[in-house]
């Protein structure tokens, strides 16, 4: 039943701070901002003008392109601006800016949309694409895309709720609250995909989770709830599938390559929402945690709301944070602008205090090879990281650098304090301007 | 915000690993063998080893002051080169000597060369090789005649200096093997230690224990040592000379002599082995290889030091070599 993949590491999982805490709805606040780029692909246009009227639910922005998905208004109230603002990304992009009225009056584009078994499949693809919905995890990829490219082509599909970050506990909570949401979700999926399998994967830290899901399912369904191994980085597309189905994705291919599509947890609930009750994807739940929070909690936050808002909605500092960053520790983006609003893609919030925020020091590498050991791409992270910084680019493509996915652990667990994954960014941005240069 | 926050590329947490904790767990691992080496000859075994740690702490700071390098002390790298080379010498060593090694094993063989991390030949073994040559260092005090080892200035090291066991298996020299069975006993001398050789060398047990420590701590991983102690136990075992039984040579091979000390504590030097499972294991077995053919062939009793250091220079090779398979090519499909 299980595979196991190779290399990986246990940190500290600091999920303890948030895990028995129900999620809590944060007030919007009294404006929202709404970059055009909530999502991995094309940004998306205003169809909105300031000092229009929009209500909760209503479409703001949306693309031609293929991959983009639109935004809708997490509030009701007016539009004050269309102004570029800090993202969290780091730069600034073009956001609309709205004045929340509190009253929170549903647009008439919301309402139920009709059983699953009612619709056609086409109808429902329709109706995610509408309503905004992308990969909840952190990479934010348009779901429809996702759904459109491999309708057809896989036989499992995966709810992913690894949930391998350390303090992230968003996707537990959901499952606890609202297992329902995510079945309903895994049905949706299932109406499109076709699949022979249906599985939902969590890791074995998270069993009362299984147990929630297991007690909503009915006494004959396909649908399998499947205890993974706890070790980061479980949650990666890549390795869960290997974890759940022995199948590895080939490099530079996709989960459909392997029959398989993943989806998070989050992502199907938004899927059972936009579906029964016709609410496009305005909030999400956030874990708010890290040494430097006075309360960690887990928040049902509206898109938009800037992050300082959402700190200070816990009860703000314990003391002065030193890093604060979106998303995991292993993965996550450092924060340097909190007025920088809340994305599809953040499933949490953290802050460290001065002391849990490593410091620069001596980069110095000793051979040990704990990189190798733990890289769960099965590539040599101290070679690529050598003939990275003597830009030695043909031994990088030798490398295979472009199967690194970025986890971390190899950085993590190394007692020199290399930035390994930073070089292993650094390289493929060099091979990209390389390619570039000779293309 | 008033303060500044750190933005720096992921992960944003590091586990609790340090260079100084690792150079801390293989100093702990080598006291096992030191201990039994003072309780067999003598204080001098402690004070020369304190010596040459001093000597290579002493070295390591003075070059890097001179050369305007921060100081790299902190990682303790440097006293771990001085145990193990005071390991390789035996106790009649004079002072002089550990301290011309110490200067060889730190300024040449690591710092010239960049300094942790960057030598490609294991100092304590390229220093013990530089001072092959002095005779001084061919002869070995038989253990538990410390009353004749004075701690400090020299001796006349020939009057107590005993035939290593592994020389008495050296067909080159007089073959003697009827008395090794009453002059070591396996479990007594050659596997506690109360045999002549050099400081480090002569327990197996607490050259085990300390390597035991080592990979129960995750300093090390089991697959050189294996590899090489496995390929000189199969070879010895197998190929036997001096017309004893393959069992009783294989373990003369294994329990005498500088295999353990090299296998555990030499060959898995981080900066002087590959990083990849494969090539780790082809890395031991090369040193295994190395070891018989030198022992079996050459003129010299030992052979591990050499066959390390000629492996040290294809290191590279067996990382090219030895990289895991790729991601997504080559899986077996098994479904669950």
């Amino acid at each position: 039943m299980f595979h196991r993949f190779r290399g990986g590491i246990h940190p500290p999982d600091m999920k303890d701070a948030t895990r028995h805490k129900p999620v809590e709805a944060l007030p919007p606040p009294a404006r929202v901002i709404l970059p055009m780029l909530m999502h991995a692909g094309a940004p998306c246009e205003p169809v909105v003008r300031p000092d229009q009227e929009v209500f909760m639910g209503q479409l703001i922005a949306d693309s031609k392109e293929l991959v983009s998905a639109p935004i809708h208004s997490p509030v009701s109230g007016r539009v004050l601006a269309i102004d570029p603002y800090p993202h969290p990304n780091g730069s600034r992009v073009l956001s609309v800016i709205i004045e929340n009225d509190g009253r929170d009056t549903p647009h008439e584009s919301v309402h139920p949309k009709g059983s699953v078994e009612s619709l056609t499949s086409d109808q429902l693809l329709r109706i995610v694409r509408d309503a905004g919905i992308v990969g909840m995890g952190g990479a934010a990829y348009p779901t429809h895309v996702k759904i459109a490219a491999a309708r057809g082509k896989c036989d499992t599909v995966i709810i992913n709720a690894a949930e391998c970050e350390p303090y992230i506990t968003a996707d537990h909570r959901l499952m606890l609250e609202a297992p329902e949401e995510v079945l309903g979700g895994l049905r949706v999926l299932m109406k499109l995909l076709e699949p022979k399998r249906a599985v939902i994967a969590v890791e074995s830290n998270k069993r009362d989770a299984l147990d929630a899901l297991r007690r909503t399912l009915p006494g004959k369904t396909k649908i399998e709830l499947t205890a993974l191994r706890t070790r980061y980085p479980q949650g990666s597309e890549k390795h869960i599938i290997k974890s759940v189905t022995g199948r590895e994705v080939p490099p530079g291919k996709q989960p459909t390559d392997v029959k398989c599509a993943v989806f998070n947890t989050d992502t199907a609930a938004a899927l059972h929402r936009a579906v029964t009750t016709g609410q496009p994807l305005i909030r999400r739940i956030v874990t708010v945690s890290g040494s430097a929070v006075a309360n960690a909690k887990n928040l049902d936050v509206r898109f938009g709301t800037p992050l300082i808002d959402v700190f200070n909605a816990t009860g703000g500092f314990r003391e002065p944070p030193a890093k604060v960053m979106t998303g995991g520790p292993m993965m996550g983006a450092a924060q340097h602008d909190l007025s920088a609003p809340l994305v599809k893609g953040c499933n949490a919030l953290l802050a460290f205090a001065e002391a849990d925020v490593p410091l620069p020091g001596n980069e110095i590498c000793i051979r040990c090879g704990r990189c190798v050991r733990v890289c769960p791409a099965h590539l040599l992270p101290i070679y690529l990281y050598m003939n990275e910084r003597k830009n030695r680019l043909r031994e990088l493509e030798r490398l295979h650098l472009e199967d690194c996915v970025e986890c971390g652990s190899c950085s993590y667990i190394c007692p020199g304090r290399l930035h390994l994954v930073h070089s292993m960014r650094t390289g493929k941005q060099k091979l990209q301007d390389a390619k570039r240069e000779a293309g | 915000m008033d303060n500044q926050l750190t933005v720096s590329s992921s992960p944003h947490i590091r586990a609790d690993e340090s260079t100084r904790a690792i150079m801390l767990d293989m100093l702990i691992a080598l006291v096992f063998p030191l201990a039994v080496a003072v309780y067999f000859f003598g204080w001098r075994s402690l004070s020369l080893t304190a010596f040459t740690v001093t000597c290579c702490v002493v070295f390591e700071y003075l070059y890097r002051k001179l050369l305007k390098k921060p100081n790299s002390l902190g990682d303790l790298s440097a006293p771990v080169t001085g145990m193990l080379l005071s390991f390789t010498l035996p106790v009649s060593a004079p002072y002089w000597m550990a301290a011309v090694g110490a200067f060889f094993a730190i300024v040449v063989v690591k710092q010239l060369y960049g300094g942790l991390g960057k030598n490609f030949l294991n100092p304590a073994l390229a220093a013990r090789a530089f001072l092959a040559g002095f005779a001084a260092l061919s002869v070995h005090v038989a253990p538990l005649s410390d009353p004749r080892v004075p701690i400090l200035g020299s001796f006349d090291a020939d009057a107590i200096a005993q035939a290593t066991p592994l020389s008495y298996l050296k067909p080159v020299e007089q073959l003697r093997l009827d008395r090794l069975p009453e002059e070591f006993s396996w479990w007594e001398n050659l596997f506690l230690g109360q045999i002549p050789g050099a400081i480090g060398e002569v327990s197996a047990a607490m050259l085990l224990l300390g390597g035991l420590y080592l990979v129960i701590r995750r300093v090390i991983t089991p697959r050189i040592p294996l590899a090489f102690i496995g390929t000189v136990a199969l070879l010895t075992f197998l190929f036997p000379r001096g017309g004893i039984g393959g069992y009783e040579y294989m373990l003369y091979n294994l329990l005498s002599g500088g295999l353990l000390l090299g296998a555990v504590f030499m060959a898995t030097d981080y900066s002087t082995s590959p990083v990849t499972p494969r090539g780790q294991w082809a890395f031991g077995i090369g040193c295994g290889l190395l070891t018989v053919f030198f022992r079996y062939f050459s003129a010299m009793p030992e052979g591990v030091c050499f066959a390390i250091l000629l492996m040290n220079t294809v290191v590279w090779l067996l990382d090219k070599i030895g990289a895991p398979r790729r991601f997504g090519r080559g899986w077996t499909r098994r479904e669950g």
